[in-house]
């Protein structure tokens, strides 16, 4: 990589961390204000791209030692297996459920299955995200 | 369900342990040792329907399949039925053991084999209960396509190839023309159900598809029962392995047609062009067939050409046997019923000595290496068990006493002099003909009888003409024939016991309207000098001087032209249409990625404007359009510059941007239109395609002007401009029409109903999350796609850098 | 404003197709998304623009515009991504193998 990266590289160092707690907060906030398992687990590619961008890939690789397409394989496997949760409780396949529980801190609290089926929705698109991007840069 | 179904379905299903007792056990035991108890099972279970069906009862059973179409697998025992069961199963045991000995456990894919056979034998037995019309059209076909397999069974040989291929063409275009047939006889009938259509033939009758129902049925029936001119199939069906050939070729396949003639004769029955067509064709199938059988040197060709032969005398007899539908009960009636009757006589007699015929010379090719009779003789001394099944056989079908073949035959001769005097049709002038053809017919098939049985088995002994050292074959190849050949004998002596308990329970469905008199239909083999006994003895005069005499009169064959014979018409009708649609085919499969593509667009454009003309659907309706803001203004136009400069740049770079720019510009279409998750999503999709497009552009190469003729350039404009105006009035119209409500107020319950304040994400996670989790899915197939396309180009490079 | 829309979608779709008949690949791939930018544009516009607020329950606000058409070109969106990329890779993938983006080279024979 070229030297006169340094700006770039101290700037991702911020910018991803608020990328990444941006996602993470439009994740949780999709079931009620825009947002969702789509644009949390792009953001989050994004998030991870400029990393790759800013930095180099073989570094990333050994901080972040995730096999995106195992990623994105279990990603559709989660929402698989809640659709198939459903079923369990003789409802139709992929009937969702969701419920109010008081917990210790953030007092009432919806807890919903639709919560892990999204989860499984980003993790899928983060895995497919960035296994895209890191094939092609990688084929030299 | 039915234990019968198990019994019927029994093929089917143990068709899927064959593949492991061929694995597991075929090294000690031969695997047909365990699919014989299928059919002998089969057998054994429907033995019990006989003394009910020989009461004069039926017995239906119906298992539901689709009952959204209608579709049951409604099944029906009569006595047609039954007499065709019995004798697939019956046949079918014989010829398994018969293989057991045939085919050699070491060589041969026997799972193969016994998995087609035994698929042959679930179709074939469905074919014959069913009666619900479809059920019966998709065991039809079953048959040819199982048939297909069992005569490519040896796929290396290419005459394998070519006789499996030409009689799954021949016999698949015949279902579709019945298939055709089929669909009118429901609308005639309104029913599926074969009785039902019988009890509504009055109707059939005096509709105006009668007559093409009638011709598509019968070209599906002829094509099956390798009647003439479509006979050519079968005899280069005789690739197959002979136990095949025993099967599908003496009691089963070709029998299907006969079997649907017998089953339709009530509803067609009784009309001049049904009496003509099967009749007619039957006896000129009877003439050509033995007439050609004659100059066969291969054994199993002349026994094809016999098989051809004897099922154009069945169809005869079963053609004269409609008239009895013409004239109904009475005395005419009643004279005609008997060639009926005649007609499944022969067919179980056929079975038998045709069964034991192919047998025999399975066992002669098994024991000498050949079939040729030039190479052939003298077999007599060395295999003298074969050669008394070979004259049982041959004579049965000669028609000479006391084999069963006589009796049928004699009822046959009295039948074509019936017809002769039938007065109706036609038959006036006509009438002779049927007499006179017939027992030509038969003057030819006495002489390849002789051929058969004396050209193999008696003159010269010639070993050195033979590839091994011959002699009888083991008694387990014998059983099976040996006990066709007893039938054979036993049915001439106690004819009436076969009558009573299976042929006239059979003869009962086929002319329901006619009442049974027992007395007509009493089998004996000696009724006085009568015109059928002189017609027998006429043709053992001519046939035993004929055959003195064959050396001579057998060369005048040769003189016959080649290009007249029908194979020729097959093989350059077949070349010709080949070769037609591939001039076409070529003529749009150009290989170019634009011309397929120009194909789509104008396609569309026809399509959406014809129909828009057609429907009226040039009506816009201005009226509740939202208002049009600066803001929304200056979106638009960027939109546009950029998709512009996306269009003429020659820059990579710049066209990458305007690409991008063209995407921002859509998510600030989404966030105008109060869409704020669409416009995020778009945000960061377009943002990462960047980066993908980036990536990629170091691989690709540089944009070049765009360089070709104008012509070709004004096409591709005009092109897209239509697809664009297309698209615009398409547009148009939508917006302002809405046929239905939207269904959207369903889905703003969201928050009751899934516990979720954001519609959009609530209809994908919940109420639509079935489409969002094959999206996610098709998502990461499509990333798995990219990396292996990555990779598999890698490696290779890897690998031709290291061979380097 | 639907007018407006359905223009620049007509547009769009023009340039689309005169791209996806052009002989590069890479125009190829740009036409592709043009298209199917100018198909969201139309999903979004047949819902009614601008008929009420942003789906989202949680604001206290009455009349909404249609959610389906949205939650229709979310699922677009993100295919299209893969779609893009799938084709992207395939052409640089097809032109290192065959040495040509040329479409027109690219003809398959069918005696090759």
């Amino acid at each position: 990589m070229k030297p006169n990266d340094v700006i770039l590289q101290s700037v991702t160092k911020v910018a991803v961390v608020i990328i990444f707690t941006f996602s993470i907060y439009l994740f949780m906030n999709g079931h009620h204000n825009p947002g969702g398992g789509f644009i949390g687990g792009l953001s989050t590619a994004a998030a991870v791209v400029l990393l790759y961008l800013a930095f180099d890939i073989e570094k990333v690789r050994e901080n972040i030692r995730i096999d995106f397409k195992k990623l994105a394989a279990l990603g559709v496997l989660i929402a698989v297996c809640t659709g198939l949760g459903g079923v369990l409780f003789g409802e139709e396949f992929l009937t969702q459920a969701f419920g109010y529980k008081e917990l210790p801190i953030f007092g009432k609290t919806e807890l919903t299955s639709a919560l892990i089926f999204d989860t499984g929705v980003a993790l899928a698109v983060i895995g497919t995200a960035v296994n895209i991007i890191l094939s092609i840069s990688e084929d030299r | 369900m039915h234990s019968f179904y198990i019994i019927l379905f029994l093929p089917f299903l143990f068709a899927f342990i064959v593949p492991f007792l061929f694995k597991y056990i075929n090294k000690r035991i031969h695997t047909g040792w365990f699919v014989l108890f299928v059919p002998l099972t089969i057998f054994l279970f429907l033995l019990q329907y006989i003394p009910i069906v020989a009461k004069g009862e039926t017995i239906e059973y119906n298992l539901p399949w689709i009952p959204s179409l209608n579709i049951n697998i409604s099944t029906y025992i009569d006595g047609l039925g039954l007499l065709f069961g019995l004798l697939i199963s019956g046949v079918g045991t014989l010829v398994i053991l018969y293989s057991i000995y045939y085919l050699s456990k070491i060589r041969e894919e026997l799972h193969k084999f016994y998995i087609y056979l035994l698929m042959f034998m679930g179709a074939m037995l469905g074919l014959v209960f069913s009666d619900h019309i479809f059920i019966l059209y998709g065991f039809w076909e079953l048959t040819s396509i199982s048939s297909f397999l069992l005569i490519g069974y040896w796929y290396e040989r290419k005459s394998s190839r070519y006789g499996a291929l030409k009689s799954l063409l021949i016999t698949v275009f015949g279902g579709l023309a019945m298939l055709a047939g089929f669909i009118m006889l429901i609308l005639m009938a309104d029913t599926y159900s074969i009785r039902e259509m019988i009890g509504n033939a009055a109707f059939i009758t005096n509709h105006d598809l009668f007559i093409p129902a009638l011709i598509l049925i019968l070209i599906g029936a002829f094509t099956k029962s390798a009647q003439f001119p479509f006979s050519i199939w079968l005899p280069d069906a005789m690739e197959a392995p002979t136990p095949v050939s025993a099967y599908l070729h003496s009691a089963t396949m070709v029998k299907a047609g006969i079997y649907l003639v017998a089953r339709l004769t009530p509803i067609f029955g009784g009309s001049s062009i049904w009496f003509w067509l099967v009749a007619g064709i039957g006896i000129i199938t009877l003439l050509y067939g033995s007439f050609t059988a004659v100059r066969q040197t291969d054994l199993k060709a002349l026994l094809a050409f016999s098989t051809i032969s004897q099922l154009g005398l069945i169809m005869s007899l079963l053609g004269i046997g409609s008239l009895a539908v013409y004239f109904g009960p009475g005395e005419s009636g009643a004279l005609y019923t008997v060639a009926t009757f005649a007609a499944l006589f022969h067919l179980f007699n056929h079975s038998t000595f045709k069964g034991s015929l192919f047998m025999v010379v399975g066992i002669v090719d098994h024991e000498t290496g050949t079939r040729d009779i030039r190479r052939l003789g003298g077999l007599m001394h060395v295999m003298p068990v074969t050669f008394t099944i070979a004259v049982v056989g041959g004579f049965s079908m000669a028609g000479l006493p006391p084999f069963n073949g006589f009796l049928s035959k004699e009822m046959f001769f009295a039948s074509v002099n019936d017809v002769a005097s039938a007065g109706i049709f036609g038959l006036e002038k006509l009438g002779m003909l049927f007499p006179i053809i017939a027992w030509i017919a038969s003057v030819f098939t006495f002489v390849y009888c002789m051929i058969l049985i004396f050209k193999t088995f008696t003159g010269k002994f010639r070993p050195e003409k033979l590839t091994k050292k011959v002699h009888e074959a083991p008694i387990g190849m014998l059983v099976s024939p040996l006990i066709l050949g007893t039938i054979v004998v036993l049915v001439f002596f106690l004819p009436n016991v076969l009558g009573e308990y299976i042929l006239i329970p059979a003869l009962i469905p086929v002319l329901p309207m006619i009442p049974i008199h027992r007395d007509d239909l009493y089998i004996t083999a000696w009724h006085g000098l009568n015109p059928e006994l002189w017609m027998t003895i006429g043709v053992v005069v001519f046939g035993i001087l004929l055959y003195k005499i064959v050396k001579g009169w057998i060369k005048l064959f040769n003189h016959y032209p080649q290009w007249l014979t029908l194979n020729h018409f097959y093989n350059r009708g077949l070349a010709g249409t080949e070769q037609f649609s591939k001039n076409i085919t070529n003529t749009y499969m150009t290989g170019s990625f634009r011309h397929y593509l120009k194909y789509i667009f104008v396609f569309f454009v026809l399509v959406l404007m014809i129909s828009f003309l057609f429907l009226y659907g040039f009506q816009f309706n201005f009226s509740n359009h939202a208002p049009i803001g600066i803001f929304d203004m200056a979106v638009v136009i960027g939109v546009v510059a950029a998709a512009f400069v996306v269009l003429f740049t020659s820059h990579r770079i710049t066209a990458i941007v305007a690409l991008g720019a063209v995407g921002y510009f859509i998510s600030l279409f989404f966030v105008l239109f109060q869409a704020p998750d669409l416009g995020l999503t778009q945000f960061v999709v377009e943002t990462v395609t960047t980066v993908l497009f980036l990536l990629c552009f170091y691989h690709l190469p540089k944009l070049r002007k765009n360089i070709g003729k104008i012509s070709l350039k004004l096409s591709n404009l005009i092109i897209s401009l239509a697809m664009g105006a297309t698209v615009t009035i398409l547009a148009l119209a939508a917006f302002g029409h809405k046929v239905f409500e939207p269904i959207t107020y369903f889905f703003e319950n969201a928050y009751e109903l899934a516990g979720a304040k954001n519609i959009v994400n609530a209809i994908l996670v919940d109420f639509r999350g079935f489409d969002t989790m094959l999206e996610i899915s098709v998502l990461t197939i499509a990333g798995l796609g990219v990396y292996i396309l990555i990779r598999q180009s890698s490696k290779r490079r890897e690998q031709s850098n290291e061979t380097e | 404003m639907e007018i407006v829309i359905a223009i620049v979608i007509g547009i769009l779709v023009t340039i689309g197709t005169y791209l996806l008949l052009s002989r590069q690949l890479l125009r190829i791939v740009f036409g592709s998304s043009l298209i199917s930018h100018a198909v969201n544009l139309l999903i979004i516009t047949s819902g009614g623009l601008k008929k009420g607020n942003a789906p989202l329950l949680g604001e206290g606000k009455i009349g909404f515009t249609d959610a389906l058409p949205q939650a229709l070109i979310l699922t677009a969106i993100v295919i299209n991504f893969a779609v893009t990329a799938f084709v992207l890779v395939l052409s640089y993938r097809s032109f290192k193998a065959n040495g040509t983006d040329d479409m027109e080279k690219l003809r398959g024979n069918e005696h090759e």
